[in-house]
């Protein structure tokens, strides 16, 4: 496919975004934008407090107050028997015994569990009246110590989150061989070890979570627009878990969203109380988040603490990987939070490299802060982190060239099965990592290095050579996991009488670019004009089902489901050409929107095929049924496997600390690619994610207060544009065996390559062994002066 | 945001009458202080009193002697200011610095004074210049004007209405930025001028303060090197979860050695 001649418009092709025009000129469908009647508002009131039981509510002044409707609590919730909020994946500690964590009520019953936990409801005429009221809800809080650091949580003396879960331990779980891991352990010349803390992220996507629940009278109908990554998965969650509204009874709608990155994935209080309360309160029910409440009540990323140890051979070969990490869960399970640090972390353990033993523990643990769970990369990361941070201490330690230590330890054959699970099926680990020493002029960086240190500059190159598995997943192997879902996707096709397309897909597009890539493979396979395709999302009366957009699965799995279906319609178009043109099957060749009958000049566009399907004059519709629209469930036989290599160069100033990224070089190999300028741009987000993580982002929470202290943007610190530099961005390509179209996925992969080369162009800059995330300035500057 | 009301007075005169009349008013500048605060409702003022139709207030004039600048000019306005940058052009580059771009249209010399944010760039100038802030009732010396930490001079309901600038020799700002917030974490404001030199430091401390050691130093011998082992006090300085007391004592030394390093250039 790589080789074959583009298309305008077609697979490879750097087709401009269909859905750039209406974001830019201010025309998107947001879910604040729209507006139903008689809404009415609603504003929470939550838990200033990291720990407390609540002993009582009075909310007699705010249900006096102008404008209030209604106001509710956990007793209404529990009163009209709704269940909590629930963890969709099921982890199981090493004895055998499932995790074990408390309820996660909707609206808090006796306790509130970290601030910004959901107390009450104030249900308005405005927005500004929900507010007004909601600061006249009186809880009587009885104050409890809390704890926010998994170091502490475990200690018997912390205070508990969940009497359901002793010392705060969710979970105690392992992966990989042990013995194995140990007897390899005894052989090596040589370990490395290191303790690594992989920093706490907020999500900030740029459009807070909204929500609009609703509910019809007549029909007994509920109608939910919310900011979701899976419109679907919400409606399966919200009805058969949470027992709002049967699920013939409720329709979500996720319209524009402004960015997940995860965070939208999770089924939320905030959302549920709005498709109850619509019916309670007798009126629509709108809520969006202001921005200090997303930094609260998001859920939050990564937040592990590691001790990792690499055994090498005298040859500088690698022989076991032994890692222990603990994760901090937050105060309630969200909906993937236990399968994050565990299936979704230690089965990228092994890396790009051919690791004959790993053995790999973590205990995830509970603490009073807002729930942990995916946030773009989601465990790979943290595997990324902890992999590529090791092998560069233990390049420099035995003192051979990272980038030769790596060579001498890459996987070359394949299929390759890892110790811990997943089976790489196809890559060229050397190609990305030649292409990018190309890149960063590698040969030349001691010349740059003395350049900088006679500017009284300190810098240092760093590599990551990083994997990910992408496409999630095949539906048997997560079930055997855990995951109490399949991870197929749905696509519709349907060919309307003039030869336009709508393709209903069950993937959500929040900034994706999903409404250009399918459509450019949908004008690439039938033929057609891009501009004769509407990509159809984000709606469960109109999609059937479908499993959303996060892990980089939209290509892989979405749009291999949306090729399948095109097959279909390329079969049953073939079959009605041939009536048409009266020819056999056999005869008829479907090429550039033509139906031809081979060797003749006879032939009929696509769009005249699709009239004639819908006319059934002239084919049997006793054999071929008229119309033309095709379904398809696209189950994947396997995970892709992304990989690729990051190269990073920092100059950092010894005088105040400041790091400066002068070179960002990325070489991924993502499959085949159907646009080269949306990959780009991918790569470009996520790049600027990972560096923000190490330079920037940090969530803090007081250890004594269980306060957010990076509860603002003037503390928690986005990357900006000047932040960054101009990135340099190449390809390798080595098609995915896994899914008809060679995609492996590209929408994380920044995020997981790029901390670790930052962290290790640190590291090698000031001579140290390792720096914490963020590097912020006083860090760097303790690090540069010995302090 | 609670409810309140606002009003767009054309005269000083009726701003005095509506601060009287007023039960809990507030000045509205830019806005980008003010604003911030009560969207998240920690104020709530009764009324606002707009004061971007007053007559007078927007502007900047320079002699010989002195750079004059309406209180409600922007910060863009003196980033971009020939006569400023002709006259005082380390004032020009500490404006050009405040915040982004929306927030150096909307944001006035006059909030940021009356406001007396520990981190603002504004009061180091003032006070290693040796600025007068005109108000509607009085001039007041920047030497007694700054009180600490949002703490001034300024009485219950005095406006500013202009800032004095005497034209310094030369002068130098160096700002370290908060990464996040981008006020400043520490700057260093070194004058030399017809009062000798005079060394305005903010962000580091509860508020903007003088660093007299160092003035001394370089009264003697007016090159980096003469600062060398000048510390500032790390007990009194700030401490946050971005930077300890410690780091920010240090980034003193070295960014006022910066700035005299750039004047000497
Ligand atoms: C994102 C962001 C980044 C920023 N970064 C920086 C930075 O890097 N450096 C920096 O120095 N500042 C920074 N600021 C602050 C900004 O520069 C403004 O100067 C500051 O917010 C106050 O000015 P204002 O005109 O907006 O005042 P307002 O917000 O309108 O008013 C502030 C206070 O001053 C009072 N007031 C206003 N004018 C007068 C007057 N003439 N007389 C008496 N009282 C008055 C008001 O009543 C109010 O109490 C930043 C602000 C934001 C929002």
């Amino acid at each position: 496919m790589s080789s074959a001649i583009i298309k305008p418009n077609g697979i490879g092709a750097a087709a401009p975004r269909k859905e750039d025009y209406r974001f830019i000129t201010g025309n998107g469908h947001y879910t604040d934008d729209i507006n139903r009647p008689g809404q009415a508002y609603a504003s929470f009131v939550r838990s200033p407090h990291a720990h407390a039981t609540i002993d009582a509510i009075d909310f007699t002044d705010a249900l006096a107050a102008p404008g209030v409707l209604a106001v509710l609590t956990g007793k209404d919730v529990a009163a009209d028997g709704l269940g909590g909020l629930i963890c969709g994946w099921l982890v199981h500690s090493k004895d055998g015994s499932p995790m074990k964590t408390g309820a996660h009520p909707i609206l808090a019953l006796s306790h509130v569990r970290y601030v910004g936990d959901h107390v009450a409801v104030v249900i308005a005429e405005t927005a500004a009246q929900a507010k007004d009221a909601a600061e006249l809800v009186n809880v009587s809080y009885g104050e409890l110590p809390s704890v926010t650091a998994v170091a502490e949580a475990r200690n018997p003396a912390a205070p508990q989150v969940h009497p359901e879960a002793p010392r705060n331990t969710c979970f105690e779980w392992e992966l990989g061989d042990k013995a194995a891991t140990e007897a390899a352990f005894k052989t090596a010349a040589r370990i490395i070890s290191l303790d690594i803390a992989n920093n706490r992220l907020i999500p900030n996507a740029m459009e807070p979570r909204a929500a609009i629940g609703e509910y019809d009278k007549g029909t007994g109908i509920y109608t939910l627009h919310t900011t979701s990554q899976n419109p679907h998965v919400a409606r399966l969650v919200l009805s058969a878990f949470v027992g709002v509204a049967p699920e013939n009874k409720l329709r979500v709608i996720a319209p524009d969203v402004g960015g997940g990155f995860g965070s939208k994935i999770f089924i939320y209080s905030e959302e549920t109380v709005c498709v109850w309360a619509s019916k309670k309160a007798g009126r629509p029910v709108k809520w969006v988040a202001d921005r200090s409440e997303s930094f609260v009540s998001d859920a939050h990323g990564r937040d592990h603490q590691t001790h990792a140890e690499l055994a090498l051979d005298a040859n500088g070969k690698m022989l076991a990987l032994r890692v222990k990490t603990i994760a901090n869960l937050g105060a309630y399970l969200q909906l993937f939070s236990a399968s994050v640090p565990t299936y979704l972390y230690a089965t990228l353990l092994s890396g790009q490299y051919d690791l004959p033993a790993i053995y790999c523990e973590v205990d995830g643990v509970l603490t009073h802060t807002a729930p942990v769970d995916a946030y773009r990369g989601a465990g790979r990361p943290e595997a990324t982190y902890v992999v590529e941070r090791l092998v560069e201490t233990a390049a420099r330690e035995i003192g051979m060239d990272p980038a030769e230590f790596r060579r001498r330890n890459f996987i070359r054959k394949f299929p390759h099965q890892t110790p811990v699970i997943m089976a790489y099926d196809v890559g060229d680990y050397e190609a990305s990592l030649n292409e990018a020493c190309r890149l960063i002029d590698y040969a030349n960086f001691p010349v740059r290095k003395r350049e900088a240190e006679a500017r009284g500059m300190r810098r240092g190159i760093g590599f990551s050579a990083y994997i990910e598995a992408c496409g999630i997943a095949p539906s048997a192997a997560v079930g055997s996991l855990g995951a109490g879902v399949g991870l197929w996707e749905s696509a519709e096709v349907r060919v309307n009488p003039t030869g336009s397309v709508e393709v209903l897909t069950g993937a959500h597009s929040h900034g994706q670019g999903h409404e250009t890539t399918f459509a450019q493979l949908v004008s690439d396979r039938l033929g057609i004009p891009i501009e004769n395709v509407e990509i159809v999302h984000g709606d469960t009366d109109k999609v059937q089902f479908g499993m959303g957009t996060y892990g980089s699965r939209s290509g892989a799995v979405g749009m291999s489901a949306i090729q399948l279906a095109l097959d279909k319609i390329i079969t049953k178009a073939r079959k009605i050409a041939a009536h048409v043109l009266e020819a056999g099957e056999g005869d008829i060749v479907f090429e550039d929107g033509r139906f031809t009958v081979a060797g003749t000049d006879r032939g009929m566009a696509f769009a005249e095929l699709a009239l004639q399907a819908y006319m059934g004059h002239k084919f049997p519709t006793s054999e071929i049924e008229p119309g033309l629209k095709e379904t398809s469930f696209y189950d994947p036989t396997n995970f892709t496997f992304p990989a690729g290599c990051h190269i990073a160069e920092v100059e950092i100033d010894p005088g105040t600390g400041t790091v400066r990224v002068v070179k960002f070089v990325a070489v991924d190999d993502f499959g085949n690619i159907i646009n080269p300028m949306i990959v780009e741009g991918q790569v470009h987000g996520g790049v600027a994610q990972g560096i923000g993580q190490a330079l920037l982002e940090n969530a803090v929470y007081d250890p004594q207060t269980g306060q957010l202290l990076s509860g603002s943007f003037m503390d928690y610190c986005m990357p900006r544009a000047d932040d960054l530099p101009s990135f340099d961005v190449g390809v390798t390509v080595t098609p995915a065996p896994s899914n008809p179209l060679g995609v492996k996925g590209c929408g994380e992969a920044g995020a997981i390559g790029s901390p670790p080369a930052i962290i290790n162009a640190i590291t090698d800059a000031l001579g140290i062994r390792d720096i914490a995330m963020p590097v912020t300035p006083e860090r760097a500057w303790r690090a540069a002066n010995g302090l | 945001m609670y409810q309140f009301e606002y009003h767009r007075p054309k005269s000083l005169d009726e701003v005095t009458a509506l601060l009287a009349r007023c039960e809990n008013p507030k000045i509205l500048a830019g806005g980008m202080t003010l604003l911030a605060t009560m969207k998240q409702r920690l104020a709530a003022p009764s009324d606002l009193i707009d004061l971007q139709d007053i007559a007078g207030m927007t502007g900047i004039s320079v002699d010989a002697k002195n750079v004059a600048i309406g209180a409600m000019t922007p910060h863009h306005d003196v980033a971009t200011s020939r006569d400023v940058a002709g006259a005082i052009p380390a004032l020009a580059f500490l404006a050009g610095r405040i915040g982004d771009p929306l927030v150096r249209h909307r944001g006035t010399i006059g909030g940021s004074i009356a406001n007396n944010d520990p981190s603002a760039d504004y009061p180091s100038a003032c006070l290693a210049l040796g600025a007068t802030i005109v108000t509607n009732v009085r001039e007041i010396a920047a030497d007694d004007y700054f009180r600490g930490m949002f703490e001034t001079a300024l009485k219950e309901n005095e406006i500013i209405t202009r800032i004095i600038f005497p034209i310094p020799q030369r002068a130098a700002y160096q700002k370290f930025p908060n990464p996040a917030s981008r006020y400043a974490m520490v700057g260093v404001f070194v004058v030399k001028g017809a009062n000798g030199v005079r060394v305005a430091v903010t962000g580091a401390g509860p508020g903007v303060f003088r660093m007299t050691a160092m003035e001394a130093a370089l009264a003697k011998n007016f090159t980096s090197a003469a600062l060398e082992g000048i510390a500032a006090p790390a007990e009194e300085m700030l401490q946050d979860m971005h930077a300890s007391s410690e780091y920010r004592a240090a980034l003193i030394g070295v960014m006022a050695k910066r700035a005299v390093a750039a004047m000497l250039a």
